[in-house]
């Protein structure tokens, strides 16, 4: 790594700067740690958290009646599901097909699955099959549906993922090759489900005939085009061996057993007839074993995020440019940032433009009734008041008259006052004259006498 | 054409083993007739002429039709290993095919003829299967009767009506199918049919049992007489013998042309991983039942059924219909003489 920078960075060796600057820059590589920091760990505190919450798996079986399709998984999850009390087929023909879920709760230790199978009766089964697979599309499609709607929640706290991972398809061991109704099913349903086809009760053929039935199959499948699961690449040369050899025998062949019998004074599961005795579990005899470690042991999780990021995600973007407006510009949006490449019509981002404007325009439109509504109850209020200021202004006049008329009565009775003051005044002065002129007679006639 | 060992396909008892000179020393006896070298007479013309068989196999492809054949008359008279250029391709509508061949043994000649049937139950939509095979076999019915009432007709009117129909079930171990039901029912009225189980070597011996028991009882609620059937039987003997093959029926059968070898022999049967199958071993399969039943004990058989019962009850139908038509076949009637129903 030091190697590369030191190309890139200049021979002077005092523009340490540059070095620094790529250091920074390669921090994304791959570094190497000098002590112990401890998130080697992280796989723990996942694996812990998953078995606490456990998991959970859905797996579709479909063919005609009688392959053997409930003995199998009888044999791969080593448990009863279908009992002997199970009504058979023969009890269960009826005119259209239908999908029943059974759901069983498997411990091992101490993590827990919750396994659901989906079964298909009278699939096939009837003189006219055109159609046949109608029930088994609208069911998957509606799993995928009540998905999207609780992922659309505002509370999703429990969110239970009953999607179908995978589809285990039975095809039976004629010889020959694929039914028109296998492919016309695998076609349909391989953009939906992770389809895994398997040979169903495979004691019918010999080494040779099975060799031949696989070749002829996957040459089928191939000229129609139908995309069955894949194994994912692994990096590890051991395993990616181990994947070759499964890529080269599929369509696994498979045999069930609901019986055990001995071999070799050990108890297997196995058929027994006249001729010998055909063990499920052993590698020679049929593709079991392998189907079996790669369902639950190395690829279960695989189909899960299979099922969750490619059919999942297709069903979803189809389904919401179905529901938005058709008339949206979608050409330059169809953009390098999808990689849907099976999304008809509108890109996401054009879908979210057009989410964006609709909201925008609600506002606007709120808004708009909000000011209406503002405005008509200011005018109101404004007409209140107005009322009230008259209502003053008129008591304010009527209190001024009264003042008025007070005051002039005040003055009248003034004036009158000042009449009266006046006419007393004369009054005494006439009065003082009076007196005036008898004094002065009086003297007068005092003075008189002395005389 | 080809010999084997096996036996021929007569069972004529003899009283005499020694052949036929010796009833001429028995002239001197008065209590003989001769009656009993008639017997000889038809076995000597019966080789002169030749047997004719025509035989028709039906099922959905893949159930081992064609190798059954094969194993069945031990050579390569299906249809598979006739044509050059074979490809194993699903037919779009079902359409007959049919192939001959001339097979001797100890001098007895048979005119072997395998009518099979691609395409059947093999489309999504198999509605109506098996009215192409209703009418190949009214067809063959028809040429007969226009054979038999033409004025200038041949010494030997050529055979081409089906004498068998084997019918192929898939060994699904359930029960019988709508589409089997329902072709049973049509071709049972028309044709001997003997249903077998096919690759029976899916099958274990208990589940065998189970699927044989639950054929014949839907065979009984749907009413579908398949050979031997009940009415034709003659006596109290035929009685007896046909309802031990009656138990019988389906036959679990499993074929196979290749050899191998077991226990120093060699044995036509299946090699697997955990086994041989043994084709003629009665404790692996029902073959050895199934070809004694077809061709050693019942062959003559089911030739007269369909000659006495089938055909009469075609004619019949035929004739009436023509009555009441005023089609051609009435002029015919006219210049025979014959009183027609």
């Amino acid at each position: 790594m030091t190697d590369q920078m030191m190309s890139h960075c200049p021979l002077t060796p005092h523009l340490g700067l540059d070095v620094a600057a790529s250091l920074l820059l390669a921090v994304a590589q791959q570094k190497n740690l000098e002590g112990y920091v401890g998130f080697a760990d992280l796989p723990n505190q996942v694996y812990r958290k998953s078995v606490k919450r456990g998991f959970e798996f859905t797996l579709m079986v479909v063919g005609e009646s009688g392959l053997g399709k409930s003995t199998l998984i009888n044999s791969l999850f080593l448990t009863d599901l279908y009992s002997s009390e199970y009504p058979g087929p023969s009890h269960r023909i009826k005119q259209t097909v239908q999908v029943e879920q059974s759901k069983v709760l498997i411990k091992e230790g101490g993590v827990q699955l919750l396994l659901t199978i989906v079964d298909t009766p009278g699939f096939g089964d009837a003189v006219d099959n055109s159609n046949c697979w109608q029930p088994v599309i609208d069911h998957i499609d509606s799993k995928f549906e009540d998905y999207l709607n609780a992922e659309s929640r505002v509370n999703r706290r429990q969110m239970p993922d009953s999607r179908v991972h995978s589809c285990l398809y039975f095809i039976a061991p004629s010889g020959h090759g694929l039914k028109p109704l296998d492919i016309e099913f695998m076609k349909r349903l391989h953009e939906k489900v992770n389809i895994i086809p398997l040979i169903a009760k495979a004691d019918t053929l010999t080494p040779e005939e099975c060799q031949q039935f696989k070749k002829q199959i996957m040459r089928e499948i191939q000229e129609h085009k139908i995309k069955i699961y894949e194994f994912p690449e692994v990096h590890d040369e051991e395993e990616s061996k181990l994947a070759k050899k499964i890529k080269d025998r599929l369509p696994l062949a498979v045999v069930g057993s609901n019986t055990s019998v001995e071999v070799n004074g050990k108890r297997v599961r196995g058929r027994q007839y006249p001729w010998g005795i055909a063990e499920v579990e052993n590698g020679e005899h049929c593709d079991f074993t392998i189907l079996r470690d790669m369902l639950i042991r190395t690829h279960m999780q695989d189909l899960k995020d299979v099922t969750n990021n490619v059919h999942y995600e297709n069903y979803r973007s189809r389904k919401l440019a179905a529901v938005t407006y058709n008339g949206v510009e979608n050409d330059k949006n169809k953009s390098q940032l999808t990689k849907l490449d099976t999304v008809e019509g509108i890109s996401p981002l054009a879908q979210m433009e057009e989410e964006r404007r609709e909201h925008v325009a609600k506002m606007k439109k709120m808004e708009m009734e909000m000011e209406q509504v503002f405005e008509m109850k200011v005018k109101e209020k404004i007409q209140k008041l107005k009322d009230s200021e008259a209502e003053l202004q008129r008591r304010h006049e009527q209190m001024k008259k009264n003042l008025e008329a007070q005051h002039k009565e005040l003055e009248e009775k003034r004036r009158q006052l000042e009449e009266d003051k006046a006419n007393w005044e004369t009054q005494r002065q006439l009065e003082q004259q009076k007196l005036d002129a008898t004094r002065t007679l009086e003297k007068n006639k005092k003075k008189g006498k002395i005389f | 054409m080809e010999e084997n060992d096996t036996d021929p396909t007569e069972q004529v008892p003899c009283t005499n083993d020694s052949g036929p000179e010796d009833h001429t020393q028995d002239h001197a006896t008065l209590n003989y007739v001769g009656i009993e070298a008639v017997l000889d007479q038809m076995r000597r013309k019966a080789m002169k002429t030749g047997f004719e068989f025509n035989i028709m196999v039906v099922g959905q492809s893949g159930l081992g039709k064609s190798t059954l054949m094969n194993t069945l008359f031990k050579s390569k008279v299906s249809r598979k290993s006739c044509t050059p250029n074979y490809e194993e391709k699903i037919q779009k509508t079902v359409h007959l095919q049919s192939v001959s061949h001339v097979i001797e043994e100890k001098g007895v000649k048979m005119k072997l003829t395998v009518i099979d049937t691609p395409g059947f139950g093999d489309q999504i939509d198999n509605d109506n299967c098996w009215e192409p095979i209703v009418k190949y076999i009214n067809e063959q019915y028809e040429k007969f009767l226009r054979e038999e009432l033409s004025i200038n007709r041949k010494r030997r009117i050529p055979d081409t009506r089906v004498h068998c129909c084997v019918y192929f079930l898939p060994p699904t171990g359930h029960c019988l199918r709508p589409i089997d039901i329902e072709f049973l029912k049509r071709l049972g009225e028309i044709v001997s049919i003997v249903p077998v189980i096919a690759k029976a070597d899916t099958l274990t011996i208990e589940e065998r049992q189970e699927f044989r028991k639950k054929i014949q009882h839907d065979l009984q609620a749907n009413e579908i007489r398949v050979y031997p059937q009940r009415e034709y039987d003659e006596d109290a003997e035929d009685r007896i013998l046909n309802d031990k093959i009656r138990e019988k029926i389906p036959f679990a059968v499993v074929g196979t042309d290749r050899e191998h070898q077991v226990n120093g022999n060699k044995v036509l049967g299946r090699k697997t991983k955990w086994g041989i199958i043994e084709v003629e071993n009665v404790a692996h399969c029902e073959f050895t039942n199934f070809r004694d039943l077809l061709i050693r004990s019942h062959l003559q058989d089911l030739k007269d059924v369909t000659h006495n019962i089938h055909y009469e009850t075609y004619r019949v139908r035929r004739l009436n219909d023509s009555n009441v038509n005023g089609l051609g076949l009435s002029s015919l009637s006219i210049t025979t003489g014959e009183n027609v129903l």
